[in-house]
């Protein structure tokens, strides 16, 4: 079932079963078995995960017959990937480095081989794409990727061309060896940007100096020989790549803009050609105002000459299909497409067809076929496309043709929509599956609970509103209960029903009706915020998405915060979450505002937002609809505040004296702290400036809002308590030394009160340097970071504490706390680099802490608090051994039982997200980064949860046995007694 | 367990932990210093001000001169006037609107003087001008630099720091400044024990260093296959009395 590479622990199971039947000690033995990992039968019983590539730059189907199952992406995140296109799954995938290095500047496929340049040229790699293997990788000469194409000699496709800024090289596609490589001539002057190849003995290079002239370049296949040059008058042209394509038997074709003309050259002339000029007035077309026209042609097979006929776009939605005529330079229009949105040849066999995206309502997009040749629709063509209510309009066409048995064409479509969705449709418009790969870019996520069903909600409401006499409230007292048993009663059926039925088929769809709370609040809804700005909503159950949402207008670099202003608790008020979008270069922001669990937007009157914000922060201050504030702070320090009702804005002035908040400027090293006043200005009281010289901010956190912890203190082994020095305005300040030497180089972590400014402590860690990964919480910062003279990582954890007495032990306050805590701090070896790191949340804060790790390696560690405790003694004692300390250590272990994901990794782990569960004994734990992975770890196991496999059976049987043997023996008891009476 | 590795990385480590101590005590005398007078005045002194208004509009005046001396051992010393008559009516009405009391020092470094480059702006901090007047101007105010000598930030509180609204009757209570004034650099954070793990390691190596007798598999778990033996044996006798105990057939 699983692949035998897998390493994992898998508990066994079976020996709680053994343990009855043998002696006392293996039972003993069996308990130390049970601990942490996972039962074999439990793997994906709590946890899933979804795989995902990224926006699709390359996209090429495997062959073209009917039952090919197979195609093949290249993504912006730098991903290789085959889907299985009958299911959208993914066969393989293959995920290289991230940044430009790993970047994938083309794909191309030819027969079972697929050639890609990654890294602007760095690399040249070929992949079987039956078993997605690499067959071989070149690496190239240094010099920026211009271009790509595929070389034939005599009919078969053997080499590969590529074209970079100063050469061209040649290999062969069965093993990557370098055939020649040839320096382009005058490569500072011209650009060369296209390589061509129609079959012939010559490679063809086409290289332009803007607003001058076109070099053509003919290399023989044999030895890399210039066998022509010549260079053609052509001062309207500035860039070959973006305005020229090649068709016809190895015409150049070019569209300027400027005197709206095409321009025919034929690339193999012998004589000196010329441009001839065909204006696009005279075929009776016309270019958009302020539209770029584009060409598009299409080579069916490197080994022959393009088609004759391409494609002009004309405008945002007009396209006309044109074709050259035999003699080389007149053009006859075949067929005029507007509106058209998406245009695509596609060939099978001998025949090529051009598909057609046109819009047809409001709703669906309708895709045709044509014949190329003639441009005459096909018959029985017609694909529809639905478009979403908030989804993104199509972007790219990628069309899998196929001859039927009937020798007519047959065709598959994959949309790629704006939000880096792929819809894959067949005929007639059934959408066979559909992938949301803007989910392997989520910036920010949160967990909200679900509504309650119907029947508690009802119960809900009746403590929530007024009273209206005692009778009526008896009475709806008496039908909600009634509500209740019908409800039971159904479930009861439901039990009896479904467990007749075989276990496989017990699968109940979740749908957002069905959709509620659980009897412990274990499954809620997950709204993930992607950088693409399409927001969703998922189940965190079974991983299925239930609402989708695509932002339009949205910039690429924009900065994300979401905030749970209602929680789903306030019935009849709907749940409410606002999506703070900011523009990173303007600083001005948008508010969205929605509900979490269907995704609508909310027709809330939102603030006016004309200057840049700072700050944005929630105030435990409800209104009278139970909606948090909002307040967001603009770069004149005046605060807006959201919802800003007349009662809020009341609230707001009375409390104003006691609202702090804290800004950070990296920029000037500069944090300052600001106080509320009644007109809602603010006053600059405290400030703090860190030079820039010597250190820059790198990372600010403070605590969790929702975080409880549930002992103040820690027993001693001496039975005196050492008490946590809790306080919740407390911000941990990152720095990194702007020395980088080795030497000098350090990390520094700043302990600073939010309210008061005041720097509780500040530690060096010197021969340090980032990147930082920490954890902020309870009364600890834990943190990571390398150190530059062992060249390792290293973990260190800072405890706070008041000492043995409390200061005030009834409230917190940070303008009253006048003494400094003591801090304890150690240092671990840690033998992993990490990527990021969360430590685990609870209800009520019994359960005992671990920090989840993300490894590169794509495993999430659960490492326990406990190994990361300042107090491990040195030196074993009574009283540390009382307090169950682990001794010293200096390397943390990393055991791959605490793989709480076991073989199912997830790649580049970007964020951990964890949300505390109805249970106070499980956490739920949300892993983001290129997948995305839910499970849920028991820090403390499941001390409030009976096992799986616990024997209702039995012990209901000894209860019942018991009860029987009582009742026997007491009568027994009463008869004997009886006859000794009479005796 | 190779004791040769081990033994040579003890070794290589023993530099960097005496560097290490090295550090420390360098540190730790930097953070001693600096309450009490220090009559040397070789060092400079800059201005600390306050402000405390009824309107919580800052306007600062001149508190007091901090006397800073940099280099090895940094010390500083405050010398400040008494309130005046005028000044403390304010701070008790400030109090009684419970408004703010802010200090602040300009931004300068304790070591590198000779370049004098002026870092414009201040660092400021502030305390409820309640507790202050409550706690007869008993204030701690803290200096903080960070490791080359830079001040980063100032704090200010009073012992005690609550406001329980207790009247200050005594004029007498609130004309001079009773200050703690302290200097904190930051503190190195603690490297990885090596040393001193391995050091214990290997005492407790050569403590079970003495080789101990190699019992035989019978002689040392005699009392849990006796144990067992009996078990079986009781269990398989009470077999046929109890009648049908299917189960027990493993």
């Amino acid at each position: 079932m699983y692949p035998p590479s897998l390493v994992v622990t898998f508990t066994k199971k079976s020996s709680v079963k053994m343990a009855k039947l043998t002696s006392l000690f293996v039972i003993s033995l069996s308990f130390f078995c049970i601990s942490e990992a996972v039962f074999e039968d439990q793997v994906g019983k709590f946890d899933w995960r979804q795989q995902y590539v990224g926006k699709t730059l390359f996209a090429h189907f495997e062959s073209n017959t009917q039952s090919s199952k197979k195609m093949f992406v290249a993504t912006d995140k730098n991903i290789f990937a085959s889907f299985n296109s009958r299911t959208g799954d993914l066969l393989w995938r293959h995920v290289d480095k991230t940044g430009p290095e790993g970047s994938i500047d083309i794909l191309l496929l030819h027969g079972q081989d697929a050639l890609m340049v990654v890294g602007d040229g760095r690399l040249l790699r070929s992949w079987d794409t039956n078993i997605g293997g690499l067959n071989w990788e070149a690496v190239l000469d240094t010099g920026s990727f211009q271009a790509a194409c595929f070389v034939a000699i005599q009919d078969t496709v053997k080499l590969v061309a590529v074209l970079k800024k100063a050469a061209l090289s040649l290999h062969y596609l069965s093993n990557g060896h370098q055939k020649w490589v040839e320096n382009l001539p005058d490569s500072d002057a011209v650009q060369y940007q296209a390589v061509y190849s129609g079959g012939e003995e010559e490679v063809y290079v086409l290289g332009v100096v803007p607003n001058s002239h076109l070099t053509i370049i003919a290399y023989s296949l044999e030895d890399g020989e210039i066998i022509k040059q010549r260079s053609v008058e052509a001062s309207w042209l500035s860039s070959v790549e973006s305005s020229c394509v090649v068709v016809g038997q190895g015409v150049l074709m070019c569209v300027d803009p400027a005197t709206l003309a095409l321009y025919t050259l034929p690339i193999q002339a012998e004589e000196t050609p010329e441009f001839s000029q065909i204006l696009l007035q005279s075929l009776d077309l016309e270019v958009s105002p302020g539209f770029q026209p584009v060409l598009v042609s299409s080579q069916p097979h490197p080994a022959r000459s393009p088609l004759s006929e391409f494609f002009l776009q004309l405008g945002p939605d007009h396209h006309v299909l044109l074709q050259l005529n035999a003699d080389g330079y007149t053009i006859a229009p075949l067929r005029d497409f507007q509106p058209a949105f998406l245009v695509s040849f596609a060939t099978t066999g001998k025949k090529t067809v051009a598909a057609v995206m046109t819009p047809k309502n409001e709703t669906a997009c309708a895709i045709n076929l044509f014949s190329v040749d003639s441009g005459r629709r096909l018959l029985d063509t017609t694909v529809l496309f639905p478009l979403e209510l908030n989804g993104g309009k199509p972007h790219a066409l990628y069309v899998h043709a196929f001859l039927k048995k009937d020798d007519s064409v047959g065709y598959r479509v994959l949309v790629q929509t704006q939000d880096h969705a792929l819809t894959f449709i067949q005929q007639p418009g059934r959408v066979v599956w559909t992938r949301e790969e803007a989910l392997a870019d989520v910036v920010t996520m949160e967990m909200v609970d679900l509504p309650l069903t119907g029947t508690q909600a009802e119960l809900e409401g009746e403590f929530g509103k007024k009273a209206d006499g005692l009778f009526p409230m008896v009475l709806k007292r008496l039908s909600s209960q009634v509500t209740l048993l019908q409800a039971w009663l159904a479930h009861l059926w439901k039990l009896f029903y479904e467990a007749r039925k075989p276990r496989g088929q017990v699968k109940n769809e979740v749908t957002i009706e069905t959709l509620s709370r659980d009897e412990f609040n274990l499954q809620k809804m997950m709204v993930m915020v992607t950088a693409s700005g399409k927001l969703f909503g998922i189940d965190s159950k079974s991983g299925s998405i239930l609402w989708k949402h695509y932002l339009e207008n949205v910039q690429p670099n924009a900065a994300f915060k979401l905030i749970v202003q209602r929680t789903t608790a306030h019935f009849p008020h709907p749940p409410q979450c606002t999506l703070l979008i900011k523009d990173k270069d303007t600083g001005l922001a948008t508010l969205h505002v929605f509900n979490p669990i269907f995704g609508r937007k909310s027709h809330i009157a939102l603030p006016a937002l004309p200057r840049p914000i700072l700050q944005s922060l929630l105030l435990p201050v409800i209104d009278q609809d139970y909606a948090k504030v909002l307040l967001l702070v603009d770069d004149q320090y005046k605060v807006t505040a959201f919802p800003s009702t007349k009662n809020v804005l009341q609230q707001l002035q009375e409390m104003a004296s006691s609202i702090f908040f804290y800004l950070i400027r990296s920029d000037q090293g500069n944090l300052s702290g600001f106080r509320l006043r009644k007109d809602l200005s603010t006053e600059r009281i405290w400030e703090v400036v860190l030079p820039t010289e010597v250190q820059k901010i790198v990372a600010v956190k403070g605590k969790r809002p929702n975080e409880h912890v549930h002992s103040q203190g820690r027993v001693m082994g001496d039975r005196s308590v050492l008490y946590k020095y809790l306080n919740p305005n407390l911000l941990a300040v990152v720095t990194e030394s702007t020395d980088t030497h080795p030497e000098r180089a350090f990390v520094g972590v700043f302990l600073v009160d939010g309210v008061t400014g005041r720097i509780i402590h500040e530690a060096v860690q010197r021969k340090a340097r980032g990147p930082v990964h920490f954890v902020h919480s309870e009364n600890w910062v834990v943190y990571e970071y390398w150190n530059t003279k062992s060249r390792r990582n290293e973990f260190s954890v800072l405890e706070l504490f008041e000492g043995t007495e409390l200061y005030n032990s009834t409230v917190f306050s940070s303008l009253d706390r006048p003494h400094l805590p003591q801090v304890l701090q150690q240092t671990y070896i840690f033998p992993s680099p990490i990527t990021t790191m969360e430590a685990t949340l609870t209800e009520k804060g019994i359960t005992s802490r671990h920090l989840l790790v993300g490894l590169p390696s794509g495993a999430i560690l659960s490492l326990p608090k406990m190994f990361l405790d300042p107090r491990r003694p040195e030196v074993v004692t009574e009283h540390s051994r009382e307090e169950n300390l682990i001794p010293y250590a200096p390397e943390m272990p990393i055991r791959t039982e605490w793989f709480i994901n076991y073989n199912q990794t997830v790649a580049r782990v970007k964020g951990i997200y964890t949300a505390p569960s109805g249970l106070e004994s499980t956490c739920l734990v949300v892993a983001y980064g290129l997948d995305i992975y839910q499970t849920r770890v028991y820090p403390s196991k499941q001390f409030d949860v009976l096992k799986d496999d616990y024997d209702y059976v039995l012990i209901s049987s000894v209860l019942f046995a018991l009860f029987f043997a009582t009742m026997i023996s007491k009568r027994l008891a009463q008869v004997k007694l009886l006859n000794r009476a009479w005796r | 367990m190779a004791s040769v590795p081990r033994s040579f990385l003890l070794l290589s480590i023993i530099p960097t932990i005496l560097i290490l101590c090295a550090d420390f005590a360098c540190c730790n005398t930097g953070r001693k210093t600096g309450d009490g007078l220090d009559t040397d005045f070789s060092g400079f002194s800059v201005p600390l001000e306050h402000s405390f208004q009824v309107d919580d509009v800052s306007r600062f005046r001149m508190r007091g001169a901090l006397q800073l001396r940099g280099g090895r051992e940094t010390s500083v010393s405050l010398s400040q006037s008494q309130l005046s008559e005028e000044d403390r009516n304010t701070l008790k009405e400030v109090a009684a609107v419970d408004g703010l009391y802010k200090i602040r020092v300009p931004r300068v470094s304790l070591t590198d003087r000779q370049t004098e480059r002026q870092m414009d702006g201040y660092l400021t901090a502030f305390v409820r001008a309640c507790s202050l007047v409550e706690s007869h101007l008993s204030d701690v105010i803290t200096l903080h630099t960070d490791v080359s000598g830079y001040l980063i930030g100032v704090s200010i509180v009073t012992i005690p720091g609550a406001c329980r609204g207790t009247e200050v009757e005594d004029e007498v209570d609130l004309e001079a400044f009773n200050t703690t004034l302290t200097i904190i650099a930051p503190t190195n954070a603690p490297q990885p024990e090596t040393a001193l793990f391995i050091e214990r390691m290997d005492i407790e190596h050569e403590k079970r260093g003495k080789p101990q007798e190699q019992k035989s598999f019978f002689a040392k778990y005699w009392y849990l296959i006796l144990g067992g033996a009996i078990f079986l044996m009781a269990s398989s006798s009470a077999q046929p009395s109890a009648g049908g105990a299917e189960e027990q057939q493993s």
